[in-house]
């Protein structure tokens, strides 16, 4: 399932003096089991980017395309467009509100008009996809850790089966052995369920290690959008806009500088090991 | 001289159920033994649950300890006269920044706690300019805290603790819901109370890199401390952090493999330049 934006800009406050330009002619594609991170400065455009993707913004000019429908169109089903295209919010526990897990997951898709079975099947596969031991399925949701709720939070988006799973910054707050399960499960979501993740950022190590493509979003515009390797080749740019490039990367540029011969386009420890072994001739 | 001492704290949550019978304990602090020294910045590490911001609350005397000692600047906190002192030498700031401001303009914000503390007018105004400039707000004393960013926000929070002059200040987790601006402004606003005010800083933190320039390190898990050290010991226990699912700084992470397949480099590289003055060395080795 692919989504397109063409030319899409869209204004905050539009004709009043507060007027701001949040998105500004924006043209992307995005391909089926992608795994794309979006990274941007605070105000870049980016949690507007992606609330547009689900149709929860509308654009004040331009198209988006999903699946080759314009999602525009008067005749457009949006329902249909919220069951394929799942949003998970910044801090999504705060949003659970069942008194067990397990009711919690079951919200989403008895919204979509399912039948008990099914949102029951659907609940339980979710569930054990994200991962969550089966002792905590009928637990409040309030006595559970950060990281389990944030994954409570996924299944129930994920209950809904959508095609494409958009997260906004879904590793803030967490400790780093949550921050490695959410971002490990999307991983296996992406492979073994054949999903669409785009995720938003501020970690770039995070985004380096896990994501194909980066699009990196300034003042409302797309900057660069590429791999990992392709963008922070620009580390330079990036710092200019606020951002930075992974610590490696850093540290083969110097190492460069100081007549190593290593790959400077590194993003990971893996890779930088690897480089810096092979120039040391080991 | 230790401003903090704890010996054999413990504290207890006691779950009950409806008829206030008690169904589970938790020890949430298990036997801890921790001293800060004055002026120190220290750092606490571990997961969501080990232990640390309960640490940090009996600290300000928030919570009271199930038993053993804690000693904050020579007061007892199991004494309840003390505990109003204690509050005003010991300040605290949380994570969400959102939480914490309560004035609609940025100084009367700043001026709230010495207001409560009894501070002549003139004098809160002096704190209130001085406090703003530590952590470099002067600018945006007269805006609205709603229309800042994240680490601004968090940036007029330590103000207000400032500005109650305390001689210690905890931070739980100050920079968990920051953008890497924010997380950089606001480390480099408690490294300057610390270095230039000589306020003792107890900074509880995920992020690794933050830890990197503390002069002690504290690793808690399950309640109980499980590491502590300078910096430089703590980071050279790769496999140890790792084992307990902490992180280490990508340079240290780095070094360490490096090391594994063979490498001459030293245990516990921190920083960038370390790293390459060792991996100079190897190359010319």
């Amino acid at each position: 399932m692919s989504i397109i934006l063409d030319k899409v800009s869209y204004l905050y406050g539009k004709d009043t003096s507060y007027e701001i330009m949040a998105l500004n002619d924006i043209n992307l594609k995005i391909d089926d089991n992608e795994f794309i991170g979006i990274i941007g400065h605070t105000g870049s455009g980016k949690s507007t980017l992606t609330q547009h993707l689900n149709g929860l913004l509308k654009a004040t000019s331009g198209h988006i395309y999903v699946d080759g429908e314009d999602i525009y169109d008067d005749d457009y089903d949006m329902k249909k467009l919220r069951g394929k295209v799942g949003l998970v919010f910044q801090y999504p526990e705060h949003q659970l509100f069942e008194t067990t897990v397990f009711e919690d997951v079951c919200f989403g898709p008895k919204n979509q008009g399912l039948d008990k079975k099914t949102v029951e099947l659907r609940a339980f596969e979710a569930l054990y996809n994200v991962g969550l031991p089966d002792d905590l399925y009928y637990s409040s949701p309030f006595e559970l850790s950060g990281g389990q709720k944030r994954r409570v939070a996924i299944a129930g988006v994920l209950a809904m089966k959508p095609k494409v799973l958009i997260l906004d910054e879904p590793t803030a707050g967490l400790d780093p052995a949550g921050r490695d399960e959410i971002f490990d499960l999307l991983k296996k979501m992406q492979e073994e369920l054949e999903m669409t993740i785009v995720l938003v950022s501020h970690s770039m190590e995070d985004v380096a290690n896990y994501v194909k493509r980066i699009i990196v979003m300034d003042k409302g515009h797309i900057m660069l959008n590429g791999n990992p390797r392709e963008v922070f080749k620009y580390y330079k740019e990036l710092e200019r806009i606020g951002l930075a490039a992974p610590q490696v990367t850093y540290l083969m540029h110097e190492l460069k500088a100081r007549n190593l011969d290593v790959d400077v386009d590194v993003t990971t420890v893996e890779e930088a090991k690897k480089s810096i072994l092979k120039a040391l001739g080991r | 001289m230790n401003i903090i001492k704890a010996i054999n704290l413990v504290h207890e949550f006691i779950k009950r159920d409806e008829e206030n019978n008690v169904v589970g304990i938790t020890k949430a602090l298990d036997n801890v033994d921790i001293e800060i020294k004055e002026g120190d910045f220290v750092a606490v590490l571990g997961h969501n649950g080990s232990g640390k911001s309960t640490f940090a609350k009996h600290i300000n005397a928030l919570l009271s300890p199930t038993s053993g000692t804690l000693i904050v600047d020579g007061k007892d906190v199991l004494q309840a006269s003390n505990r109003l002192d204690i509050r005003k030498k010991a300040g605290m700031v949380f994570q969400n920044p959102d939480n914490q401001i309560i004035a609609s303009i940025v100084e009367e914000d700043v001026g709230f706690g010495p207001e409560n503390l009894g501070i002549p007018t003139d004098e809160i105004w002096e704190r209130v300019d001085r406090s703003l400039k530590t952590v470099g707000m002067t600018e945006y004393r007269k805006h609205s805290p709603n229309k800042l960013s994240g680490g601004q926000k968090q940036r007029v929070a330590i103000a207000g603790v400032v500005a109650m002059e305390p001689k210690c200040i905890i931070l739980d987790e100050p920079t968990a819901m920051l953008d890497p601006n924010g997380r950089k402004e606001v480390i480099e606003a408690i490294t300057e109370l610390n270095k230039k005010k000589n306020i003792t800083v107890i900074l509880i933190t995920h992020y690794m890199e933050e830890v990197v320039n503390a002069d002690y390190v504290y690793v808690m898990e399950k309640g109980k401390v499980i590491m502590k050290g300078v910096p430089r010991e703590i980071f050279s226990q790769v496999e140890t952090l790792k084992k307990h699912r902490l992180d280490v700084p990508q340079i240290t992470l780095l070094a360490h493999e490096l090391k594994q397949s063979g490498l001459n480099i030293p245990d516990g590289i921190l920083t960038r330049e370390e790293l390459i003055d060792a991996l100079l060395k190897a190359s010319q080795g």
